[in-house]
Order: C-alpha cells, then structure tokens, then sequence
C-alpha cells in the first residue's frame, strides 16, 4: 500500500489560516488502513483545527467527508456538494488522491493534509517499512524475493557494498542490509549462484518523462 | 602475474600497470582533497610521495563530505608534479551520462587509473538532505569503463571515436558480511572488468589472510593484480572508534593493543604499518599495498623508506 503519515498541526493550520470554511477530504484506500487520512482520522483533524481556532477566537466551519477512493474520478464527485459551499479542502489522501481531488476541482484551493511516504507495508503494529519503489522492470526473480532497489540504500543491483556488516547497512544499525536478506533467502533457497549473475546498468524508464500506462485491450473497447 | 608478455600487452600503460606487470611488489598513496578551494596540502603531501610510491590516490568526496572534486587535484599531481595520479570515482554523486563524460576529459588530460566504488552513503556526509545518484552501482562502472576501453562503445552501445583506455581498478572490503559473498563479488567485479585491486584498509590481518585464502582457492589472484589496502592508526582511541564505530571495518585486538601499549603511539602506527607491509609481502597472491594514511598523508614517505620499497621501479 501507500504509506502516508499526517502532517503536523501547525503545518496545516498555516494554510487554512485565511479561511472561514473547509472541508477535510478523507480516503478509504490506503490511507485508512495506515491510520492517516481516513474517516477516523479526518474526525480527529476536523476537531484539532477547529479548537485552534476557537481558541484565537477566529472560528471556522470544517465539513467532514471521507470517501472510497481519491484516485478515481468516480468517487470524487461525491465530494462536488461540500466543495462548492466551502473555500478550501485539505486531504488527507495520498499525493495522488490530493493531486487528482484538485485537478478535479480547479477552482478550489486543496491542501496536503498528509505527507506520502512510500510504498511498504505494515510489518507491525503501529510501524510499516518500504518494501518496494515502483521501478518499472521488477527484478525480483533474480533476488530472492526481495528487492535490491528499494532495500539497500544505494539501490545497488549487483551485491553489498563494503558498508554491509553483522547483517546491519551502513546508514544505519536499525536498518537491515538489503543485500544481506537477498543473500541469506537465496542460501535458503539453495540458489546462491543467481548473485553471479552481473546486472547490467539498469533502465530507470524515464526517458518518457512522467510514466503512463496506456493498455490497448482496455482502451478499445470504449 | 609476472614476465615479459603482460610488459609487451598492456591495457592501459600507466606506470602503475607496468610496475604490477613487471612483477614488482607495487606500493602506493593516498591523497584526501581539501574541504578548500586551493592546492596547499595536495602540493604538500604530493612532494613528499615522489619517487616514493608509483601512484597516487584522489578520493571522491569521501565520507559524502564536499571536497576539491578528485579530477582536479589529480590534474594538479600530474601537471605540477609530474606523478601518476589514480583517480576514484563513486557511484553516488554522478550518473552515467556524467561519469563518461569526466572520464574522456580525465583521460584526455591523461589520468591512466581509475578506482571504482559505491561510495558512502550521502547520510555520512555534511550534506545528508542530498539526493543520492546511484544510477549505476561500482560492478556496472567497471564494465562501462571496460566497454569503452576494449569496445570503444560508451554504455549505450554508441561509438566513441577516442576510447579512454584505463587501468580498471575496484575496491574489494575483506571485513564486511555476508563474508563469503565477498569473493563471489570480487570475482564478478574481475569479470566485468577489473584490472587491479584496493583492499579495504587491514587492520585485521588474520582475517585478511583467511580471505586471501578463499582468494586463492578460487585462482583470482590469478586474474587480478591484488594490492593490500593499510592506514597507519596514530592514535589508540581512533583505532578503538575504528573498530566499533565504522560500518564494514574489522580492527583486531592486537591492533588496538599494541597502540594502546606504545609508549609513543605514532611510533607504534608505522612499526606496525611496516610490519604489515612486510606479512603481505609474504602472502602468495598479493601484488602490492595502497598505503592510506588518511590525514596522515605526510607519514607515507617515512613508512615506505623504512619497509625497504625504495627505490621504486621506473619505466
């Protein structure tokens, strides 16, 4: 999923400032089950501002409204009711949801209510880790399953660096050496010999700008 | 690795390759550029190293710390000085359309070694916000520099009408883990493209000699010109730090011991330099030593002296 974590309050308080009326947008998708932007968390964010601002004696009206997804323009006109009675929106989707809410509604100013982190999962309560950065050209068959771009910290494609050692990355004594679980999975699964293997320079796939996906099969049939 | 036919083939020419292909134990330098926009150390340490180690290194922002770019102040070593420069290169500040580019201007000027490397990670560094490059890692450096040398092709397969033609150099670190993926590295490294070697600085000779043993097992030193990486430790707090403080370092007891036991530390720091220097002379497959004595560079003319490796070899 997208890993999201909320904003401070004093962040978001600073850009509704000139407002009277808004509405915190929230998302059922991958921010609810991170326990960052979703129905439970827009409630508690609603209250937060509207307390600071009570308290300065400057009060403001926030509407509250979550729905299933944010990166889909179906579920985005539910919001098309509380948008047009308020001056502003922060949502508390990932930067895709925030980005697709205000393109959607261009004569509204939206807010970051969140600050998207990456793509992991939740390996605990109350903690998720990156697992993988949306590289385009996955290659997870030649690692054991885990991958090298998003687990070492140098996105190093063709063994650890000198920095690896008990098992710990350089950067850091609480991060796993990404190159360290290839190698122990691969031990495990008897396939060490696929670290002989030299990976060439890898095609970032960016020579395209901004990466889309156009699927013909799909599009046809409209 | 000896004898007359890799004199008569060589890949480079540099005065480094002819002293490892000549047979020669080699002995090399090293120079950390200045957080400064001048030559004064470089000039400093350079004239002490001459006629005392057959080439030079310039680390590439080490640490992940804003330095004199390596380029430059190998450009001054061989212009100012006359000495063979060996320029390193990491993997984290620039990415493949960049480090070509250096390089045909790095070997135009007449730069003959390159060293490749990952490099440390940026959040060592003075600068820990930055955005790490990381386009290609050390393995694929090498065999780009490799293609261009033997190919006259750059990475994407384009001709480059004047190849730069390097002494291909990699780093190989005994004392990190996984300890046995460490020879499966060092031998896809050899396969992509590595001429020569630079260990990781020994501080733990037991280990190093285990691992020279995996080395020879596998017949790389056959394939490699092996050169043993040593620093002189001057102090015992720093050797201590060292050995619990620095990711991807081994220090032994014996080590720390010994300069914790000397009367005068620094003393101590050469005699076991030269010591070392003399147990790798001894062990079958290594062909040299790359003597860093990092911001210590002025120790290496007295270490080398006093090891008994002068005079060096000229061609």
């Amino acid at each position: 999923m997208i890993v999201a974590e909320r904003k401070p309050i004093e962040k978001i308080l600073e850009m509704v400032a000139p407002y009277k009326k808004i509405l915190v947008a929230g998302c059922y998708g991958c921010v609810t089950v991170c326990l960052a932007g979703g129905e439970k968390e827009v409630g508690i964010l609603a209250s937060q501002i509207r307390m600071a601002r009570s308290k300065e004696d400057n009060p403001i009206e926030v509407l509250e409204q979550t729905v299933e997804r944010q990166c889909d323009a179906e579920y985005l006109e539910k919001f098309r009711d509380n948008i047009a009675q308020v001056e502003a929106v922060v949502s508390l989707a990932c930067g895709i949801g925030i980005q697709y809410l205000a393109e959607k509604y261009p004569k509204t100013p939206v807010f970051p209510g969140v600050n998207t982190l990456f793509l992991g999962a939740n390996i605990d309560v109350g903690k998720w880790e990156e697992r993988c950065m949306a590289c385009g050209d996955c290659v997870l068959d030649k690692t054991g399953g885990i991958c090298p771009i998003a687990r070492c910290s140098k996105h190093l494609l063709n063994g650890p660096c000198g920095g690896s050692q008990y098992g710990k990355c350089e950067v850091s004594k609480d991060v796993p050496c990404g190159w360290q679980l290839i190698y122990d999975r691969l031990k495990e699964l008897g396939q060490l010999d696929k670290l002989k293997e030299i990976i060439p320079p890898k095609n970032w796939l960016r020579a395209k700008g901004p990466r889309t996906l156009v699927r013909e099969d799909l599009t046809l049939e409209r | 690795m000896k004898g007359e036919n890799k004199l008569n083939n060589l890949k480079a020419g540099s005065n480094l390759e002819k002293v490892l292909a000549s047979g020669h134990f080699a002995c090399t330098g090293e120079i950390g550029p200045p957080k400064s926009a001048d030559f004064h150390h470089i000039d400093m340490y350079a004239e002490g190293m001459k006629g005392k180690v057959d080439a030079v290194n310039f680390t590439d922002n080490q640490t992940a710390i804003v330095r004199l770019a390596s380029w430059g102040a190998a450009l001054r070593l061989l212009y100012k000085h006359g000495m063979e420069p060996t320029l390193q290169v990491v993997c984290r500040d620039r990415n493949r359309l960049a480090i070509q580019s250096d390089l045909l201007a790095a070997y135009a000027h007449g730069i003959r070694n390159v060293l490749c490397l990952s490099g440390d990670h940026q959040a060592f560094g003075n600068h820990p916000g930055c955005k790490g490059v990381y386009d290609v890692d050390s393995i694929q450096l090498i065999s780009i520099l490799r293609k261009l040398r033997d190919e006259g092709r750059f990475e994407c397969g384009e001709e480059c009408k004047v190849a730069p033609k390097f002494f291909i150099g990699c780093a190989v670190n005994p004392f990190a883990d996984p300890f046995e993926f460490r020879v499966i590295r060092m031998e896809k490294k050899i396969r992509a493209g590595a001429d020569f070697v630079q260990t990781q600085c020994i501080l733990d000779m037991e280990r190093f000699e285990k691992f020279m043993d995996l080395v020879r097992k596998e017949g790389l030193h056959e394939r490699v010109y092996i050169c043993a990486g040593l620093m002189p430790v001057k102090s015992p707090r720093m050797a201590r730090y060292m050995q619990t403080g620095v990711p991807g370092m081994l220090v032994s007891e014996e080590f720390c011991q010994r300069l914790e036991k000397a009367e005068n530390p620094k003393e101590e720091a050469v005699n076991i330099t030269i010591d070392y220097i003399k147990r790798c002379q001894k062990i079958e497959g290594v062909h040299g030593v790359h003597i860093m004595a990092v911001a210590w560079e002025e120790i290496v003319p007295t270490i080398v002296e006093k090891a008994g490796l002068l005079p060096r070899p000229t061609f």
